[in-house]
């Protein structure tokens, strides 16, 4: 793993379920994340829209599909530029900005992830997330002063 | 009611702790968020790798504000509590009706786990000038969140930039 490496991209097409049950899931009922007509009269979006957490959730899936079960999400930070609707079409990317190890042997990777709907930037994200640098590391058993993204 | 600039700045600092969630972390709502978010990682659907890697069962990391957001209907409660109560209260307060969240930021801790009941610290970091977006005309604020277990534990601090706004006719 080294700077510049690329996950592999995700492709999703936004559905009203798949909105709804990311609200659903996160406990979120803001009617922007159900309510079509709210979405658009309201809160002037084109439709529903994918809520907070959810999208931290995809984030977080689509790191730990490339991480495996050890990767451990230490930061998360991210911009939502615009709303990604029902109906879009979102595409991930991200690449590894930096690679490093900590006084405590902690690896950590730093990742950009891209969210974009017809090209546009919908969602920037900063990401770092402990990688077992040894088989024997396991992030998950760290705490106290050995965690410290 | 109109506030002066003295008034609103005169939020920023102000703390409030969210009472604890209404429900504990559960394993069905993890399923359901592995469902919506199509999240194979073993680590969540493997009880040996459970035990290996974080003895037992966690809940995603990214879950960790939806152990806090209140429950729609409560018998004997009038009307249903506002998660992020503090960000509620400040755009009454402003009278900007519109609100959306335009930067999340996390960082984790103590993993949380079934059975975990969640409580929060919110406060006011900072509270900007009135501006014009595409959406409207208002203002962007910061809020902090620290949220923690029975046992005291951070499980996490987030950071909220919203823009609270009316809507331009």
């Amino acid at each position: 793993m080294k700077a510049g490496d690329a996950l592999p991209p995700l492709k999703k097409r936004v559905t009203a379920r798949m909105v709804i049950m990311g609200a659903s899931s996160s406990r979120d009922w803001q009617p922007q994340h159900h309510d079509h007509h709210w979405a658009v009269e309201r809160a002037g979006a084109r439709d529903i829209f994918l809520n907070t957490p959810n999208q931290a959730g995809w984030i977080e899936r689509y790191l730990t599909d490339w991480t495996g079960p050890r990767g451990r999400l230490g930061k998360l930070k991210f911009r939502m530029r615009r709303p990604i609707c029902d109906g879009d079409t979102v595409v991930f990317d991200g690449t590894v900005t930096g690679v490093k190890t900590d006084d405590t042997g902690c690896m950590w990777a730093d990742v950009d992830i891209t969210l974009r709907v017809d090209g546009e930037r919908a969602t920037e994200c900063t990401a770092r997330i402990a990688v077992p640098e040894r088989d024997d590391d396991n992030p998950w058993a760290r705490d106290g002063e050995r965690w410290t993204p | 009611m109109t506030l002066t600039e003295e008034e609103i700045q005169s939020w920023v600092g102000r703390e409030e702790i969210d009472p604890p969630g209404d429900i504990a972390c559960e394993r069905g709502y993890i399923r359901h968020w592995l469902e919506a978010t199509e999240n194979a990682n073993p680590l969540y659907w493997d009880e040996s790798v459970a035990n290996k890697l974080t003895s037992g069962a966690i809940a995603p990391p990214t879950m960790l504000s939806v152990w806090m957001r209140p429950l729609q209907f409560v018998p004997g409660r009038d009307k249903p509590r506002m998660p992020l109560s503090l960000h509620f209260a400040l755009k009454e307060a402003l009278g900007l009706p519109e609100g959306i969240v335009k930067v999340n930021e996390i960082e984790f801790r103590t993993p949380v786990r079934p059975g975990d009941v969640i409580t929060t610290t919110q406060r006011v970091r900072e509270i900007g000038e009135m501006k014009t977006s595409r959406l409207g005309t208002g203002r962007d604020w910061t809020i902090d969140v620290t949220s923690r277990n029975q046992r005291g534990d951070v499980l996490g601090i987030e950071t909220y930039v919203m823009f609270g706004y009316r809507r331009d006719q």
